[in-house]
């Protein structure tokens, strides 16, 4: 039974995990929608605000509401693949962006 | 109706004997979440071809609106709030799921049911508002790859919804068994999944739009 308790604390979390990733995740939400619905910042400083901030924020919804983790064995197993398609994704989504742009950079020449 | 119901008994015995069956040599119910969990992945791939297809054309607005004329962020903040909410609320459905308290997790699956249906009829006011005003889909590139990706994410959380119905008369019926505890980790995974593609779409689509 206890061991049973301690897997279940590992892969499916509990109430204070669930309220640390909200009260994070609140924060990660809030600020990015406060610099640029303000408007005070420079376009570089909002645009990377906005990157960094969305990372972080999928970083704690990963741990603390899909308790990924590389210590279970589901949790490594789920944390591998999940690895593995975010490259996919960085292949897909970034080098697609560079091809276009360059080819739109080319065309203006 | 009486045949229907003796189906579903002996269906019931069936999974139960089942999974007792599998219990005694190995839980297959892991295995089901990891599949689940794949499938997720390749649901990523596609959700990721659809950013890269708006992140090409979002500036072909053959000079009609841009995002910065059409997003309201305001809006756009009460959806995400409902969304985020929405995740906290399903993660206590399940604490109470894994602790058989059948009433508890009726109640946080109902709370998370109208935060996503909340969510839904934002999107769909936002969506019929931007059409009336001339700038649906067939609007410019930009427009349609717009509608493309934040339709598809609001087809999945619609789908969601139909799941959680699904899964809540589920509960109500049969109560908490191993085989429904599964189908609801299925659905926390997939109800948190689409919160992270929402953090993607607010900061890739709304944000840097509005900027």
């Amino acid at each position: 039974m206890n061991h049973n308790e301690t897997h279940n604390d590992a892969s499916h979390g509990t109430v204070k995990g669930y309220l640390i990733g909200f009260v994070l995740a609140v924060i990660l939400t809030v600020i990015p929608f406060y610099v640029v619905m303000s408007g005070d910042f420079s376009k570089v400083t909002t645009l990377w605000t906005i990157i960094t901030l969305a990372v972080i924020q999928i970083w704690v919804h990963l741990k603390y509401f899909l308790h990924l983790n590389f210590i279970t064995e589901e949790g490594r197993a789920n944390t591998f693949s999940f690895l593995f398609s975010a490259l996919i994704i960085i292949m897909v989504v970034g080098l697609s962006v560079w091809i276009i742009y360059e080819s739109n950079a080319m065309m203006m020449y | 109706m009486s045949t229907l119901s003796i189906n579903v008994e002996a269906e019931n015995t069936k999974l139960a004997s089942h999974d007792d069956h599998a219990h005694d040599h190995h839980d297959t119910s892991g295995d089901t979440v990891f599949g689940f969990w794949l499938y997720l992945m390749t649901d990523c791939l596609l959700f990721a071809s659809f950013f890269a297809t708006y992140a090409v054309l979002f500036m072909n607005t053959v000079g009609g609106v841009s995002g910065k004329d059409i997003f309201e962020l305001d809006f756009v903040a009460v959806e995400t709030a409902a969304l985020l909410i929405s995740s906290i609320t399903f993660g206590f459905a399940m604490i109470c799921a894994q602790g058989q308290k059948k009433a508890l997790t009726l109640i946080w699956l109902a709370i998370t049911f109208c935060l996503g249906a909340a969510f839904i009829g934002m999107e769909i006011y936002e969506f019929t508002h931007l059409i009336e005003h001339g700038n649906g889909p067939q609007g410019s590139a930009f427009l349609s790859s717009f509608f493309a990706l934040v339709g598809l994410h609001g087809l999945h959380v619609t789908a969601g919804l139909i799941w959680m119905t699904i899964l809540m008369i589920e509960v109500a019926r049969r109560g908490l068994g191993k085989p429904t505890v599964t189908r609801l980790m299925c659905l926390s995974l997939f109800w948190h999944f689409l919160d992270i593609v929402w953090i993607c779409v607010f900061s890739v689509v709304y944000l840097m739009g509005a900027m």
